[in-house]
């Protein structure tokens, strides 16, 4: 079976292949890249879809590398569901993808710049998940972090990606660096040496606490850094937004997961035993970073921006959940410690469907309206009904409202810290709760950033003339939002379908699922008893659709009456002072004043009012030019004092380097003797 | 967990939310009889919002242009999540099936829900009243929420349970404690009730004032049959609250079985708690002003506050005793 997930590994080698040689001009190589990419998605989905639902653990090897390395390989159940997030979302790009990069035909940059790297992108995303020892992960995860680089710098003719480019490649080396010490110190305490660098190696390892917590730290560091946790996030929102819009969906609904999942091979598996001062510690960093990111998210006026940083939000989130699921498993409570694990699990599946979705709603807006700013849309709805539509339900699972399936996966993360009564220690009983306000904030903030996303862009009146040329994007672009809205309505009325999918994954990691979860059928959620909390998605739904066609039918039934009073559409009302335009609209900045002024700290905003004036008269002004700045503070605080730091210390040292070569050779000879000496 | 097919227990639902929804208009015109009276103003009849929803029926749908599908849709998905909202709610029975599919934090949702077609349909036409009250209500919502998410945490804990039915049955079975978690908790719920509801002094429902407004702001445009259909739908959700508040703090008097007397007796409770319920929102919207927007934020936070307060006293005191 393991053959099938190597089929498509080679489909999108292949792919990456006739990539080199298709360009704008030609159509068919084109075609048949974006198909083989199209294919391989499928068919790894599908494959993986069937090992975790079958919960089989399939191990094999690659004659790959060096003679007596080879690469060891795995597909247990994690690593198929994170593999089958990847084949889903490769599928989705796939569709998208063939209309959308003829926007840059005239770019001037080669097709194959592009091409290559994303299928050597979801290639190497697809190895990580599927590696089984440190060797072959380590070498998947610089490939998916280097061709995503070249990705991120596609367009390198602006200033913007080049920094934006360089930034995310210190920090992912930055980050490999700690993944691989965190490998590293287990390998070391791995009992036999030659198998060291395996999983099964590592998993056998014994280190003490200490060594243990270095471990976790340097993975937290390394992975986090993926994964976009405030502090070490900076690169996300700089690089997210400035790459083509279906790598940006790759990036951000597909690679965050795939950090995500090398957390949790780390911590849950391979670290072997799990401290609740770890979940303790990572519960605050994850409280702050959802909150961080919904804040940000809220003053943004770029739209892939404000969608980047709401990715940092739901990292956030699921890392809340992970973070409780470290102390239940800590505290020696393994259920409630699943039922955390599930709920990160199950946000995992939803935020990379529906983030996904919404970067590709974006990425039609923009390859439509050629607009960023979503102070200058506005009534796109009217111009794009079916993206609109897409968007909208994307907007309803991102704001985590029943019965989507955002809902499904913050529910059960709101009833895992319900459990808090459950722990002998008193302040950690007493930190959970807090970490469930967080998430409560952090949802009611959210919606009330893409209620300012939709409500400014697709709602109100075009705000420049442009706008009004926006036309609905083509069958496949529009098929790729289809599916993906498709499965997030699925998931979100069918929830039991998908617990029943995850459950398997701790099966295999501890031997322990939700008994409870599916025990009263598919119409019934109740992850810890039917007492304590049960929730029926399918019923709600229903209700919905029943009140919903209740309405139709008394709509239709006094239907022929309505016509005959019929007046067409009239003016809204202006306050008589005759007719608005569209520049009366609240903005999105507008919009979001209120909560600026609330929580002004958390930004650094710089305003700028200018004035302009004929003959410099303030009486004959005729424009106000108003801007608004918002640096993220993590580089005022946390980034500046390094660099800093490092000029600081580098002028230090460059005083040494005096040029002079009897200099060097001074050098040469004085630590030629304090070595001899040393060694005397 | 109940039987799905139970039908007894349906129509039960079914009566329970006709009677919630029929009455509602009834709560609105009473509050606002007592209001007039406490203000030295003549009083229209307990019956003025039935009359007015029956007029809006009656009349035609202007639409405004530019108004899209949100528009269109908004007031149908309004009343339907919160008729939704109304029948899993414990009335007069304690354990309806309706009451089983969707727990409290899911209420929570509905509400959500609803706030966010709402606020999306008044940015629908491109006034910016729309965008004034839009931004508003989504502020407000944003710091309500969690205050009120951790004042039913709060009961959720102690009850052991989010499931609004096991909640009352849980305070029914232990008799009459004073908890000081659930006095924080039923203060910030009452709070989060006057803001969500928008009463003075955080919102007034009485006036057109465009620096003040913010419920109204948001359905300026609507007319006709939407406009009855959204009035209802916020009468209703007045009265959500209202029996959300007094059947979880104060469940006495509901109907733990299904027998005549039961039902009568758990009638006339219900109906005396909103009653004293209302006789305090009057006095408390006769005696306090409107506050200004931006202090909004401090009474939110004040309810924020308690709430937080009320879990951790279960947290610390509760649990460990």
């Amino acid at each position: 079976m393991y053959q099938l997930v190597l089929i498509s590994l080679g489909l999108v080698f292949g792919s990456a292949l006739l990539g080199m040689f298709a360009d704008y001009q030609h159509s068919l190589a084109r075609f048949l890249h974006f198909t083989l990419l199209a294919f391989a998605g499928a068919l790894c989905a599908i494959t993986s879809f069937a090992v975790l639902i079958n919960n089989f653990t399939l191990v094999w090897q690659l004659p790959l590398g060096l003679p007596w390395l080879n690469w060891h390989q795995q597909l247990d159940g994690l690593s198929a569901f994170f593999l089958m997030i990847i084949g889903i979302g490769t599928l989705a790009a796939a569709l998208y993808a063939p209309k959308y990069v003829t926007e840059y035909k005239n770019s001037g940059q080669p097709f194959a710049a592009l091409a290559v790297p994303t299928s050597l992108f979801i290639a190497g995303m697809m190895l990580v998940v599927i590696a089984a020892d440190a060797y072959s992960f380590m070498i998947a995860w610089e490939l998916m972090s280097i061709s995503s680089y070249f990705l991120v710098t596609y367009q390198h003719q602006n200033s913007a990606n080049r920094r934006a480019g360089f930034i995310y490649l210190l920090m992912a080396h930055v980050g490999g660096l700690f993944i691989l010490l965190s490998f590293g110190i287990l390998a070391g305490f791995a009992p036999d040496a030659a198998t060291a660098f395996t999983f099964d190696g590592m998993r056998a390892a014994s280190p003490s606490l200490l060594w243990l917590t270095i471990s976790f730290a340097c993975a937290l560091i390394g992975f986090g850094m993926k994964a976009g946790l405030v502090p070490i996030h900076v690169w996300l929102p700089e690089a997210h937004p400035v790459a083509p819009s279906h790598v940006s969906a790759l990036m951000s609904g597909i690679m965050l997961k795939v950090a995500v999942y090398g957390f949790i091979r780390v911590s849950f598996d391979l670290l072997g035993e799990i401290h609740w001062g770890w979940g303790a510690a990572l519960l605050l960093i994850a409280c702050i970073t959802a909150l961080f990111g919904v804040l940000y998210a809220l003053i943004q006026q770029d739209i892939k921006k404000m969608l980047a940083y709401s990715s940092i939000e739901n990292i956030g989130i699921i890392f809340i959940a992970l973070s409780l699921s470290l102390i239940f498993f800590g505290q020696n409570l393994p259920h409630l410690g699943t039922l955390g694990l599930i709920a990160a699990l199950f946000h995992c599946l939803n935020h990379a469907m529906f983030k996904s979705l919404l970067f590709l709603g974006a990425g039609a807006v923009i390859h439509s309206s050629k607009e960023h700013d979503i102070d200058r849309m506005g009534g796109l709805i009217h111009f794009m009904p079916w993206t609109g539509i897409f968007f909208l339900l994307g907007c309803i699972s991102i704001s985590a409202l029943p019965p989507s399936n955002g809902f499904v996966s913050e529910w059960l993360i709101f009833q895992t810290s319900l459990q808090a009564a459950a722990i002998d220690s008193g302040v950690l009983r007493a930190i959970i709760p807090i970490s469930a306000a967080v998430l409560a904030l952090t949802g009611a903030l959210s919606a009330a950033c893409f209620v300012k996303l939709y409500g400014t862009a697709f709602l109100g009146k075009p705000r420049i003339r442009s706008i009004k040329k926006s036309r609905e994007v083509s069958f496949g672009m529009l098929s790729a939002q289809g599916l993906l809205v498709s499965l997030c309505v699925f998931f979100g009325i069918f929830p039991t379908f998908v617990l029943n999918l995850l459950n398997n994954i701790p099966q295999q990691l501890f031997g322990e699922g939700l008994s409870q979860a599916m025990s009263h059928g598919w119409l019934w959620l109740t992850p810890i008893s039917a007492k304590s909390a049960e929730y029926s998605a399918p019923l709600v739904a229903f209700g919905l659709i029943l009140a919903l066609l209740v309405w139709a039918g008394v709509y239709f039934i006094m239907k022929p009456k309505r016509k005959l009073q019929n007046k067409g559409r009239v003016p809204p009302w202006d306050c008589g002072f005759g007719p608005l335009n569209s520049r009366m609209q609240y903005t999105g900045s507008n919009f979001s004043m209120p909560i600026r002024r609330i929580f002004s700290p958390v930004w650094e905003l710089s305003e700028e009012n200018k004035l302009q004036a004929r003959n410099g008269l303030k009486e004959h002004a005729h424009t106000l030019i108003y801007r608004e700045n918002s640096d993220d503070i993590s580089w005022k605080i946390f980034y500046n004092p390094i660099i800093k730091m490092i000029n600081f210390s580098t002028k230090r040292i460059g005083k040494i380097q005096t040029g002079h070569l009897r200099h060097y050779l001074a050098y040469s000879f004085f630590t030629l003797v304090a070595l001899l000496w040393l060694i005397s | 967990m109940v039987n799905i097919l139970n039908i007894q227990g349906w129509l039960l639902v079914l009566i329970q939310t006709s009677l919630f929804i029929l009455l509602s208009p009834l709560l609105a015109g009473w509050i606002k009889w007592l209001k007039c009276h406490l203000q030295n103003r003549r009083a229209p009849s307990l019956f003025q919002p039935y009359l007015n929803l029956w007029r809006l029926f009656n009349k035609e749908v202007l639409l405004p242009q530019n108004a899209s599908l949100i528009f269109r849709m908004t007031p149908y998905i309004l009343s339907g999540v919160i008729l939704l909202a109304a029948s899993v709610i414990p009335f007069i029975f304690v354990r309806v099936p309706s009451a089983a599919t969707a727990d409290v934090i899911v209420l929570v949702g509905f509400f959500a829900l609803s706030k966010f077609f709402q606020s999306l349909a008044a940015m629908d036409i491109g006034t910016s009243f729309g965008g004034l009250g839009a931004s508003r209500e989504m502020t407000i919502s944003a710091l309500a929420e969690p205050a009120m998410l951790m004042s039913v945490f709060t009961l959720a804990m102690i009850a052991g349970s989010t499931n609004l039915s096991s909640v009352i049955e849980t305070l029914l079975s232990q008799g009459l404690v004073l908890r000081p978690s659930l006095l924080f908790a039923f203060a910030g719920l009452v709070l989060v009730a006057i803001a969500e509801t928008g009463r003075i002094p955080v919102d007034n429902p009485a006036t057109h004032l465009e620096l003040t407004m913010i419920h109204e702001a948001m359905i300026l445009e609507y007319s006709g049959r939407m406009l009855a259909l959204i009035e209802w739908a916020s009468m209703t959700k007045l009265m959500i609250y209202g029996v959300l508040i007094c059947n979880v703090f104060f469940p006495w008097g509901i109907a733990e079985s299904i027998s005549v007397g039961n039902v009568f007796i758990a009638f006339f409770a219900i109906a005396g708690k909103l009653f004293v319920l209302s006789i305090c929102l009057a006095i408390g919207e006769t005696v306090f002003a409107k506050m200004r927007l931006f202090r909004v934020s401090i009474y939110l936070s004040l309810a924020f506050t308690l709430a937080l307060l009320g879990l951790l006293s279960h947290i610390i005191l509760e649990v460990g005793a």
